[in-house]
């Protein structure tokens, strides 16, 4: 190897050490942090010394984290299952019928996954309200919904465009009903596409923050980001990073995992969402 | 025999083309039923709640009381009382939040384009751990914001944080900075904690442009011997332009109604406080209904005239494309 090549060489690695390192660290110190309590937090340390979990403890002693999480997992799951049902129903129609308005519709769709939250925020409010769902998990599901919904069409109908043609006209012929194809023909081919923007609309509602901040009001109702946000001290300065950082731990480790498990159908599923949309 | 054929068969095609558009019929009745569930739900928590916004932007509304809302015009917009202009275009809090919101969109998607094109670079090259890098690079865009908000929080603490640490010992501050509560500073660690939590998601858009580009011109420049910096420039990066402006426009736009990591990484302070922030805050915090979803109005109007003229833009290079 010749000099110049070399220090390409090390170059290049360095800058790929240098990507992990920038991409990875903040969660690993918020890790280091959550093991640390007492003066110990106070002190910068870049490896781990001991293991203390009195941290993880206190999150669920001194609030209802574990209601929390709870709750989180209510309206993710709830906003998934609704989400993808209508979303493949809507999908059949919009990707395998063609009718007058279908291409308007569509953009339509795509209109409003582009919608600011703040811009239906007091009117949510006013709906949510008006329903009766003030501080409650449904109020929350329904709102979450803007956010899923149309996404989780756009993508279900780019997937489900491009199966072929000649499996449901065999249904068809057979004398299924259009509620039978979905089901039977396209529901078992769709599982990667339903796993991929399943996992989206987890993840947008789990990590949800303005509608959950906004519509709900007791400690019993709120989700896990809202919780975390609102975690104080004896003093509005005396911030209790060690429990901060356990909780933030807490709910992004399973989501590392899972993103991690999922990596490649993700990518696959945010970069269709994005260039095709 | 044939001729038997041939005669059932004008009648076997005719009652195929019956059976046909029976079948379109019916498949267009169930296409309707289908996306009937949908469009209700999508008119009840979009439609619905933002021609509500809107409407009340023009009205006096208050949080404790909505029902005695009056219509009003354009007051919450920009009136004249005794002389005295008064409403959102003449609120200097408002501007304020515009001028932060452009502040931070404009630094953060900057940022973020060059950082997310050097990190799809080195992904799409080909070397023995590749994956395991672009895993760690996903990790960041796996963690909610808030999470991200608090975790940075912490980092960027003015007493304790690992960062002031660091650069005092590589002596490039002499004493601790205050970043998320000093006016200088507070607005560039909102834009570094975004830069962190979005560049994957711009890397990953870049890449799989990256790979999709054809690399017969790239042997010919290597057998060329052409400096790679400058291939980048000359080559790489026309041909992915298209798929960088749907990047950089996504983002933009997402940057536009940033609320969230400003509310909890500094608090909305005045410094920081967005466009969302304002609106929230007129809302929620001073319960005037009218004025938040004014100013909700008037955000929602910004983006719509941005999507437009992306789409628009976006829509003759198509038309261009296709026309070459």
């Amino acid at each position: 190897m010749n000099p110049l090549k070399l220090l390409k060489a090390i170059g290049f690695w360095l800058l790929v050490v240098v990507i992990v390192v920038y991409a990875v660290f903040p969660f690993y110190y918020a890790i280091l942090s959550s093991m640390r309590s007492g003066s110990a937090l106070f002190q910068v340390v870049l490896l781990p010394e001991h293991f203390d979990f009195s941290n993880y403890i206190a999150v669920f002693a001194e609030q209802p984290f574990a209601r929390n999480i709870l709750n989180s997992v209510i309206v993710a799951v709830s906003v998934v299952a609704v989400s993808l049902f209508l979303g493949v129903t809507a999908a059949y129609a919009l990707g395998r019928v063609s009718f007058r308005g279908r291409g308007a519709l569509l953009l339509m769709i795509l209109a409003v996954s582009m919608f600011p939250q703040v811009a239906v925020l007091s009117g949510m409010f006013e709906l949510i309200r008006r329903l009766g769902l003030y501080n409650s998990l449904p109020g929350l599901i329904l709102a979450n919904l803007i956010l899923t919904l149309p996404f989780t069409v756009w993508v279900l109908t780019t997937f489900m465009r491009e199966l072929p043609k000649e499996l449901e006209e065999a249904a068809f012929v057979d004398g299924a009903s259009p509620w039978i194809v979905v089901r039977r023909v396209f529901l078992p081919l769709m599982w990667p596409a339903l796993v991929t923007t399943g996992l989206l609309a987890f993840i947008a509602a789990w990590n949800e923050f303005l509608f959950a901040l906004t519509f709900t009001l007791s400690n019993e109702q709120r989700t896990v980001p809202v919780a975390i946000a609102l975690i104080t001290g004896a003093s509005q300065h005396e911030l209790p990073w060690g429990n901060i950082m356990a909780a933030s731990v807490i709910v992004t480790l399973p989501l590392v995992v899972l993103v991690l498990i999922f990596q490649r159908k993700i990518v696959a599923g945010l970069t269709a969402g994005a260039v095709k949309g | 025999m044939v001729s038997f054929a041939a005669a059932l068969s004008p009648i076997f095609w005719g009652d195929q083309m019956v059976h046909q558009s029976e079948l379109t019929r019916a498949r267009l009745r169930s296409a309707w039923i289908f996306l009937a569930p949908m469009l209700i739900v999508l008119a009840l928590v979009a439609a619905w709640p933002l021609l509500r916004t809107i409407y009340l932007g023009f009205t006096d509304a208050n949080l404790s009381d909505p029902s005695k809302a009056q219509f009003i015009g354009f007051d919450n917009f920009l009136a004249k009382y005794e002389g005295e202009w008064s409403g959102l275009l003449v609120d200097p809090q408002w501007w304020n939040a515009v001028w932060n919101t452009v502040w931070f969109t404009v630094r953060s998607v900057t940022i973020e384009t060059v950082l997310g094109t050097i990190v799809a670079l080195v992904l799409n090259a080909n070397f023995p751990g590749r994956s395991i890098v672009r895993a760690a690079v996903l990790v960041p865009w796996a963690i909610p914001t808030i999470v991200s908000a608090k975790m940075w929080g912490w980092m960027l603490h003015d007493q304790f944080g690992v960062l002031n640490t660091i650069l005092q010992n590589l002596h490039i501050i002499s004493a601790p900075v205050a970043w998320t509560a000093n006016a200088d500073t507070a607005m560039w660690a909102v834009v570094i904690v975004d830069v962190w939590k979005t560049t994957p998601f711009m890397a990953l858009l870049i890449l799989a442009a990256l790979q999709m580009l054809p690399s017969d011109c790239y042997e010919a420049a290597k057998v060329d011997g052409i400096n790679p910096i400058k291939v980048f420039f000359k080559v790489t990066l026309p041909l992915i332009r298209p798929a960088l402006l749907v990047a950089v426009i996504f983002r933009a736009l997402d940057s536009l109604r940033i609320f969230d990591l400003i509310y909890v990484l500094t608090s909305n302070s005045r410094d920081t406080i967005s466009m969302s922030g304002y609106a929230r805050q007129q809302l929620v915090d001073f319960q005037e209904v009218g004025i938040g979803s004014a100013a909700a109005t008037l955000l929602f109007i910004v983006i719509a005239i941005i999507t437009v003229l992306a789409l628009t833009v976006g829509k003759v290079r198509l038309a261009e494309d296709t026309a070459r």
